[in-house]
């Protein structure tokens, strides 16, 4: 059970079961994009054209906020049951604990981006013009992003006095050059007027770069000194 | 060692004197910008010395990492300070010099927007310090800072790529320079980087005694809680 | 020109703004050093 995979397997199935019981975490999130969702529909009122060229940033901002919302309550659990410091004195290296979390994270914005896609094509008339398929990868590849990020600053945050603020603080900057490419890379698919190709390579080599880092240093996040 | 600050300090007061009098006086006037274009002289300048500051930060962050030497993590502290005070001239000039000259304040140029990044990651990295309880701000800064410097690189392409796609306009030319407007611009920026290194160290003479003075506070007060049994 | 007055200005107002923040962080340290020196 204390092998790397095992422990990885064991944390992420017990977070699944949980949240599935109580539905904390995908609730408010599914809640706070849609209204994020509705509320910037009251201040665009696009036609097809316009909305084609505004609904990749639309999208993910809607994505960031609602992916904070659950990001804040990832640590939330594990704080309040002193389960941490279980972790830190168990043999099992703290990445799997890292992986576990960020599996679930994973899975459950990836749910929250397939609630929410169907809503933005009929808020926005959206139709895409480019190759929509690219569109997996940029949803999957942004997703992963976001949540590694997420949760490895998270957990940082939770060692901070404005737990809650400190997150967003530090994901935002240094998730800039992601944003940029999941909203380019969602236009240009939408709109058709460019190739996505460069955007979709640099989220993989974000991803790569900040998934290796993350692991290599949550280590000295868990134990803190 | 001591002595060096005073003289650093009357140095460094001369270059930017003499930096000042050839950005204003000495470098030739521009074609097309006219007199503007000479906010330059302070604009660039100012950004290279944040970079290094950045770097400085760096360094200095990857040796805590690798030894837990706390002098290093001062000196990590103290240049990103500095670093994100050269780097809000950059970004304050920026604008300045581009509204007269293209007519609008701000515009997506590669380095303005790095820049701007740059300032936005060490803001966080300052307020990560600030805000976590003293025993691991020190580890965590240092990750904080490897992590922003593994994204610098990503940032520049994702802009450089986005301006290919929408371009905009450039802010500080390309191009090649007149010699004369070279020799003012590196005066500048050896009086900027003097600038840097005492504002730096002070900042750092200033972080080491408060570590002391806390350290004493620390001690004094456990000490006064055994007596008072 | 205003502006480049104004970036220049500007300039130099940001740096004394921050060496006078550093200025009153060290009177400050000397005064908490006596308060610690006379309590001995």
């Amino acid at each position: 059970m204390s092998s790397p995979p095992g422990v990885t397997r064991a944390t992420l199935v017990k977070d699944l079961r949980l949240e599935w019981r109580s539905k904390d975490a995908i609730n408010s999130m599914l809640f706070f994009a849609l209204l994020v969702v509705v509320i910037f529909s009251f201040s665009f009122d696009p036609t097809a054209e316009e909305s084609r060229r505004i609904a990749g940033g639309l999208v993910w901002v809607a994505f960031l906020f609602a992916a904070v919302v659950a990001l804040n309550q990832t640590w939330a659990r594990e704080l309040r049951n002193q389960v941490l410091d279980a972790y830190r004195v168990s043999p099992a290296p703290a990445s799997s604990l890292f992986l576990a979390k960020v599996l679930g994270n994973f899975i459950f914005v990836s749910v929250l981006q397939a609630l929410m896609t169907p809503l933005f094509v009929v808020f926005y008339n959206l139709r895409a013009i480019g190759p929509a398929y690219q569109l997996v990868f940029v949803a999957v590849l942004g997703a992963w992003a976001l949540v590694v990020n997420g949760t490895f600053f998270a957990a940082m945050s939770v060692r901070t006095r404005s737990r809650e603020i400190m997150l967003p603080l530090l994901l935002f900057p240094i998730t800039i050059p992601a944003l940029l490419a999941m909203v380019e890379a969602t236009s240009s698919i939408l709109t058709g007027e460019f190739s996505a190709k460069f955007w979709i390579v640099l989220l993989a080599v974000y991803d790569v770069v900040f998934t290796t880092g993350c692991l290599l240093f949550f280590e000295i996040v868990l134990h803190g000194e | 060692m001591k002595r060096a600050f005073p003289i650093l300090a009357i140095l460094t007061a001369g270059l930017l004197t003499y930096g000042l009098y050839g950005a204003l006086i000495q470098a030739p006037t521009e074609q097309t910008m006219g007199d503007v274009q000479r906010i330059f002289y302070y604009h660039v300048p100012s950004a290279w010395t944040a970079f290094c500051l950045f770097f400085v930060n760096l360094v200095a962050s990857i040796i805590y990492l690798v030894r837990r030497n706390p002098k290093a993590d001062a000196l990590a502290l103290a240049s990103a300070e500095v670093g994100v005070v050269f780097c809000t001239v950059v970004l304050v000039t920026g604008p300045i010099w581009a509204r007269p000259v293209w007519g609008i304040w701000w515009t997506w140029d590669l380095r303005l927007t790095l820049t701007l990044v740059l300032w936005l990651i060490y803001v966080s990295y300052l307020m990560l310090r600030r805000f976590s309880s003293s025993g691991q701000t020190p580890m965590m800064a240092a990750v904080l800072a490897v992590l922003g410097a593994l994204d610098v690189p990503l940032v520049y392409f994702s802009i450089w790529f986005f301006r290919t796609q929408h371009p905009q306009p450039v802010i500080g030319g390309g191009g090649s320079i007149d010699p004369r407007m070279l020799h003012v611009l590196l005066m500048n920026w050896l009086a900027f980087m003097c600038l840097a290194t005492l504002v730096c160290w002070s900042r750092y003479r200033l972080e080491i005694l408060r570590r002391q003075v806390e350290e004493t506070q620390a001690l004094e007060s456990l000490l006064a809680a055994g007596s008072s049994r | 020109m205003t502006y480049l007055f104004a970036a220049y200005v500007a300039t130099w107002v940001i740096h004394i703004a921050y060496l006078g923040h550093l200025a009153r962080s060290y009177a400050r340290l000397k005064k908490e050093i006596e308060e610690v020196n006379r309590k001995r």
